[in-house]
């Protein structure tokens, strides 16, 4: 298939217009199909080199010291036939007092067997901010494997925060990893949202390392579980530096047959360091669906609209992305 | 006046002691009514018994709802004859934002919609429309919300739970002034209460006892009786009935 052909599929598949971005030079963009690289835009103070081989892609992005880039950068990726395998290897470099994000979409509309590796190394610069929000398109058949490993180092008085959202089509199988280092004053925000169902399995394990004092950390991970899904989480925060302060919040809602499992860890390794966890399982609560319902929803209406709003809560980042989709 | 909604000899007995006990009332159509009574006197279980919240679906006795019986009907069939329920406490919604609380289940889903009703309790659309109805909002706010939520779906019969509780004098007069909206279109309220202020805007009222009706009246008549009579009375209240059969 040609690359226009692709590029089209790719973007009709997340419901937005293929060339809308090529009308604004101002907003930098990658855009991936299995392992061809079909489009890169860039902006002043953004570089990025992609090698492509069998089934894979390795890239590199920095964004150079000092650099403020205004608009998030678009990244599309993803595949349109039904089986294969898609390897992402990826390192981004956001080096000191930059600031910039990243949009991403990444879609499998007709999956029936297809594997997605992505293995990213991340490092964030001192005073550096960067955020990455990645938004899951996929298939109602469940053929899709995800499995994203990131691991994330944030150097002094840096500014991470990761949104991963999963909640429309079926998830098929994820198994979400993050480890993230955080030294002196650096703060990282980690955060996911999914909506399971038929048979998907997710697994979430994520770590924060606040090894530097005064870091700050916070594990997100919000979950519907419907059907026979599975689910499970697993988030750890340790805190080994004065000052450090942590926070992990797991919410899983689960209804039918599903099964939620949380396995919160908080380690703290200093007497001046303090973290915290809470992790709620359960249906709906009683008196929210009722609420909906004495205004007249029907009970699976009411369900949906209080799953849905457990997971749409709108990060920062995510207000971006819908920017860019209203293009 | 016609009667909208008859409670005809309700009957709830947790434990083989009636907290509810052969209950029976006459709403008048368009009319604000208010219940009072002691703690557990049974005004909350009556609201729930009315909505068909929880074990409340099928009870002793009959509802019937302009001449038809709310038996078995769930909570979102009550809600789509006219029928709901504004909460003493409403509840909290992670993520939900006020647009979607309010406009789903509106009769009119548009956004000046949502908008009209929001202005209504005097809240500024333009702050609380992309809001999420959770803990950032004081407990004031949520209550005009939901009091919008319910303007918006027009309802013919509305209860409210302790309306002036854990709210400031401001939204207190919104919820009053929401009042005369629901009298504009014949809607009937009835309004649980302890409180005095809300008891003097109602119409007629009634005063619960151990799950019966012990008197009706004006408001004033109502309040008089209650004030004097009810305070030192040794009656168990049905709080308790449920405390000693735990």
């Amino acid at each position: 298939m040609k690359n226009n052909d692709l590029l089209e599929k790719l973007y009709r598949s997340i419901n937005r217009k293929p060339h809308a971005l090529r009308d604004r030079p101002d907003i930098a963009r990658v855009e991936i199909h299995h392992d061809r690289v079909l489009g890169v835009h860039l902006v002043p103070g953004l570089e990025i080199t992609a090698e492509e081989k069998k089934d894979t892609i390795n890239a590199k992005i920095r964004v150079v010291q000092g650099t403020i880039i205004e608009n998030p950068i678009q990244v599309c990726f993803g595949m349109i036939p039904e089986n294969g395998l898609q390897r992402i290897v990826l390192e981004i470099d956001i080096e000191d007092d930059v600031h910039a994000a990243i949009v991403a979409h990444c879609t499998f509309p007709n999956a029936l067997n297809i594997r997605h590796e992505m293995d990213a190394i991340i490092r964030v610069g001192k005073n550096a901010h960067y955020a990455y929000f990645e938004r899951h398109v996929h298939g109602d058949k469940g053929g899709v494997t995800i499995v994203p490993n990131s691991k994330v180092f944030v150097d002094e008085g840096g500014k991470y925060q990761t949104d991963f959202e999963l909640i429309k089509g079926r998830v098929g199988k994820i198994y979400l990893d993050v480890d993230a280092e955080l030294q002196a004053r650096a703060t990282a925000a980690i955060n996911a949202r999914l909506s399971a169902s038929g048979d998907d399995i997710v697994e979430i394990t994520e770590k924060i390392r606040l090894v530097g004092e005064d870091s700050v950390g916070a594990l997100t991970s919000y979950l519907a579980v419907r059907d026979t899904a599975q689910a499970c989480i697993n988030n750890e925060m340790i805190a080994t530096a004065a000052g450090a302060r942590g926070h992990v919040d797991c919410k899983e809602i689960i209804q039918d047959n599903g099964i939620a499992r949380a396995v919160p860890i908080v380690s703290v390794e200093h007497h001046k360091a303090h973290v915290t966890h809470e992790a709620a399982i359960g249906s709906v609560d009683n008196k929210q669906l009722e609420t909906l319902m004495s205004r007249g929803l029907d009970e699976d209406t009411a369900v949906d609209l209080i799953i849905q709003g457990m997971l749409g809560g709108a990060p920062e980042i995510s207000k971006a992305g819908e920017d860019f989709l209203t293009l | 006046m016609k009667t909208i909604l008859s409670l005809q000899n309700i009957v709830i007995n947790l434990g083989g002691k009636p907290i509810i006990d052969d209950l029976s009332i006459d709403f008048c159509e368009g009319r604000i009514h208010a219940l009072v009574g002691p703690n557990g006197a049974g005004k909350s279980t009556t609201a729930s018994i009315i909505m068909g919240l929880g074990g409340y679906r099928d009870v002793a006795g009959d509802i019937l709802f302009d001449g038809v019986s709310l038996q078995g009907m769930s909570v979102d069939e009550r809600a789509r004859m006219g029928i709901t329920l504004a909460w003493q406490e409403p509840a909290r919604y992670e993520g939900l934002l006020v647009r979607d609380f309010i406009g789903q289940p509106a009769k009119d889903k548009s956004e000046a919609r949502t908008r009209e009703v929001l202005d209504m309790v005097n809240l500024n659309p333009n702050a609380y429309i992309d809001r999420c109805v959770d803990r950032t909002l004081s407990g004031g706010e949520r209550k005009r919300i939901e009091l919008a939520s319910i303007l918006a779906m027009e309802p013919r019969f509305v209860l409210m739970d302790e309306p002036d509780s854990g709210i400031d004098v401001e939204a207190l007069e919104c919820i009053f002034d929401a009042l005369h909206f629901f009298k504009e279109s014949n809607a009937t309220v009835v309004m649980i209460t302890h409180s005095p202020v809300v008891l003097r805007k109602a119409e007629h009222a009634y005063l619960l006892c151990s799950g019966k009706l012990s008197r009706e009246g004006s408001p004033e008549e109502v309040d008089a009786f209650f004030t004097e009579e009810c305070a030192s009375c040794e009656e168990p209240s049905a709080e308790k009935v449920v405390q000693e059969t735990r």
